[in-house]
C-alpha cells in the first residue's frame, strides 16, 4: 500500500513546510554563515576572512554582554526552579478547589509578551519602588533602573516572575505523574512528608530538572523582548545581553557583517546547551516502568 | 485529624499570599490606570482615591488600539491557520513515507528548530527585502517558517500512535490520500491541534522582534510594535501609559479566564514533549 499514491502525494504534503523552514531559517542559517566573513554593512560586502571573530575577542561591549547573558541565564536558572518547584508542590497538596486558583494566577505573567512587562515593570521599578522607598525609608528601593547592580537584578526579578509559572508547569506534569501507591506505601512504612519527597518525589522527579533546566537557560539566554523594554540596555549598556548587542550591532550601527559573526557565536553557545541536554536528558532519567 | 487541617490551612494562607504577590503587579496597573496624573506620582501603589476614566479614550485613540488589535488578530489567525493545514500535512507525509528521506527531514528539522532567530535575522531581512516581502505576507510566511518544526514535532508525536491499518481501511474503501488525510486522519488529532493552535497563538500574539523587522508601515503595526511607540510617547505621562498597557493585556486575559484549562494543557504538553 506504500506507494499507491506514489511519492507525489507526499511530497505535495511536505512541500508548503519545508519550503518556509528552508527560506527562512536553512537559506538565512547558510548565507548568514558566508556574511559573517564579510565586512557587509547591508550595502556592500567584501570577504575579509576571520577578521570578524578575531575582532570579538578585544570587543569589550561584547564580552561585557555575554558575561552579563551568562550571570543573568545562571541566576534565573536557580530563581526559576527553586520558585517553579516550590509553586508545584503548594499546588498538588490536596487543599480542594483553591489550587485551581492558585495555578491560574501563578501561571499568568507567562501568557503575556516579554514587551509589555517590560514597560508595566518599569514603572513598577521606577515609580512605585520610589514610592516604597520614601515610605519606608529604605535607600535600597531608590534608582533600582539606574543602578547598573540593580537593573541587572530587575531583569532578572520580571524574568523569574514571568517564568516560574511555566517551569512550574513542568513539575505539576511529572509530580502527577507519580503513582499514589508508592506514596502511600512509603507512608505505610512510617516515611514523614519530608522522607517522601526526599527518597520518592526527587529521585522521580529527575527528568522534569532536566527539561526544566535547559528550558529555563535556553530563554533565559535569548532573551531580547524584556531587555529592550526594561532597561534598554542601560544603564550605560551595562545591561545589554547578547541578543540586544547582536541586534544593535546590525541594525544602529549598520556592521552587519561583524553583527552575524556575533550571530554565529550565539548560535555555537546554544546548539552546545541543547547538546548538553539531550547527553543529560539521556543518562539521569529514571525508569518508572 | 486537626493537626491535618492546620496543614491544609498554613498551605491555604501561604497560597493566597503568593498568589496576591504575584497578581499585585497587574493590580498596580489597573489601579494606576485608573488614576489623574497627579495622583499616580504620589500614590502609584495602592487603589485610587479619585477613580477616573479619562485615561483610557486619549490612550485608545493615541494607540490606534482598534487597528492594531486588528492587524495582530488577523496576522496570528492567518499565521495559525496555515501552520496547523501544512504542519500536520507535513507530520503524516513523514510519518507515513520510506524511513530514509523522513529521517533526513526529522533531523533537520531539530537542528533548525535549536536556531536563536539572532542568528538567522540579519540575511532574513535582507533576503526578502530583496523579493520585495518585507510586509504582512512576508511576516505571516516568516512565522510559518520559524513554527513549524516544533509544529511538526508535535504532530509527529501523535501520529505514531495512530495505526497504518486505519489508513489502509481507508484505502480499500477507494479514498485517496488527500481525502484520508483530512477525513479520517486529521479529525483524530485534534488534541494536538488545540495544542498547536495555543502555543503557536501565545508565540505570534506576544512577538516583537520579527514583527518589527518586517512591518515598517504604520498602518500596519501589530499590538506589540503599536506599544513599542506609544510607550516611548508617553513615558513620562504614566497614567496613559498604563491605561495602554491594561488595554494591551486585557484581551489576552480574557481568552485566558475562559480557555485557562486548554491553555495550561496545551503548554504543559508543548513543555514537555
Amino acid at each position: 500500500m506504500k506507494n499507491r499514491h506514489g511519492k507525489l502525494s507526499y511530497g505535495l504534503f511536505l512541500f508548503p513546510s519545508l519550503l518556509a523552514i528552508v527560506t527562512v531559517i536553512l537559506i538565512p542559517l547558510l548565507y548568514g554563515i558566508y556574511t559573517s566573513f564579510t565586512n557587509s554593512d547591508g550595502f556592500n560586502m567584501d570577504f575579509i576572512g576571520f577578521e570578524n571573530y578575531i575582532r570579538l575577542f578585544s570587543d569589550t561591549q561584547f564580552m561585557t554582554s555575554l558575561w552579563v547573558t551568562i550571570r543573568f541565564s545562571l541566576v534565573a536558572v536557580i530563581l526559576v526552579n527553586a520558585i517553579g518547584l516550590g509553586f508545584a508542590l503548594l499546588v498538588t497538596q490536596k487543599v480542594g478547589r483553591i489550587r485551581n486558583f492558585f495555578r491560574t494566577t501563578f501561571f499568568m505573567p507567562n501568557l503575556i509578551g516579554g514587551l509589555i512587562l517590560g514597560f508595566v515593570w518599569q514603572f513598577i521599578f521606577i515609580q512605585a519602588f520610589e514610592r516604597i522607598g520614601t515610605l519606608t525609608g529604605i535607600d535600597l528601593f531608590s534608582g533600582w533602573l539606574s543602578n547598573p547592580n540593580t537593573a541587572f537584578w530587575a531583569l532578572v526579578i520580571v524574568f523569574v516572575w514571568q517564568m516560574s509559572g511555566y517551569i512550574m508547569l513542568v513539575y505539576i506534569a511529572f509530580l502527577s505523574k507519580i503513582p499514589q501507591e508508592l506514596i502511600e506505601s512509603a507512608q505505610l512504612d512510617g516515611a514523614n512528608s519530608r522522607k517522601i519527597f526526599r527518597h520518592v518525589k526527587l529521585p522521580l522527579l529527575a527528568p522534569a530538572f532536566t527539561i526544566s533546566l535547559f528550558l529555563t537557560l535556553a530563554n533565559a539566554f535569548k532573551v531580547y523582548d524584556l531587555n529592550l523594554a526594561l532597561t534598554s540596555g542601560g544603564p550605560f549598556r551595562s545591561s545589554e545581553m547578547v541578543a540586544m548587542n547582536i541586534y544593535n550591532t546590525a541594525f544602529l550601527q549598520y556592521q552587519q557583517g561583524y553583527a552575524q559573526a556575533k550571530g554565529v557565536i550565539f548560535l555555537v553557545i546554544v546548539v552546545l546547551i541543547s547538546i548538553t541536554q539531550v547527553y543529560f536528558t539521556r543518562r539521569k532519567e529514571v525508569d518508572l516502568t | 485529624m486537626s493537626h491535618h487541617k492546620t496543614y491544609k490551612t498554613l498551605v491555604i494562607i501561604l497560597g493566597i499570599v503568593l498568589s496576591l504577590v504575584w497578581l499585585y503587579p497587574f493590580v498596580i496597573v489597573l489601579f494606576g490606570a485608573l488614576k489623574s496624573r497627579s495622583e499616580i506620582f504620589t500614590n502609584p501603589l495602592f487603589f485610587p482615591q479619585e477613580l477616573t476614566l479619562e485615561n483610557f479614550p486619549e490612550a485608545y485613540e493615541s494607540m490606534n488600539f482598534t487597528q492594531a488589535f486588528l492587524n495582530s488578530v488577523g496576522i496570528t489567525a492567518v499565521s495559525v491557520l496555515l501552520i496547523v493545514v501544512f504542519s500536520s500535512m507535513a507530520a503524516y507525509a513523514l510519518s507515513r513515507m520510506d524511513s530514509k528521506i523522513s529521517t533526513i527531514i526529522y533531523y533537520l528539522c531539530a537542528v533548525l528548530m535549536l536556531v536563536p532567530f539572532q542568528s538567522v535575522m540579519i540575511p532574513l531581512v535582507s533576503l526578502f527585502g530583496r523579493i520585495h516581502l518585507l510586509n504582512r505576507t512576508g511576516l505571516i510566511f516568516m512565522n510559518l517558517g520559524f513554527q513549524s518544526c516544533m509544529s511538526i514535532f508535535l504532530f509527529y508525536g501523535a501520529l505514531r500512535t495512530v495505526p497504518i491499518s486505519l489508513d489502509e481501511a481507508a484505502y480499500m474503501d477507494g479514498g485517496n490520500f488527500f481525502q484520508i488525510f483530512w477525513k479520517i486522519i486529521f479529525p483524530i488529532l485534534k488534541p494536538t491541534t488545540v495544542t498547536v493552535i495555543i502555543l503557536t497563538a501565545i508565540r505570534v500574539w506576544n512577538d516583537y522582534l520579527l514583527p518589527s523587522l518586517v512591518i515598517n508601515q504604520e498602518g500596519m503595526y501589530t499590538l506589540p510594535l503599536q506599544m513599542y511607540y506609544f510607550f516611548g510617547e508617553y513615558t513620562i505621562q504614566w497614567e496613559l501609559a498604563l491605561a495602554g498597557l491594561l488595554l494591551a493585556m486585557i484581551p489576552v486575559i480574557i481568552l485566558y479566564i475562559f480557555l485557562q484549562k486548554y491553555i495550561i494543557e496545551g503548554v504543559t504538553e508543548g513543555a514537555t514533549k
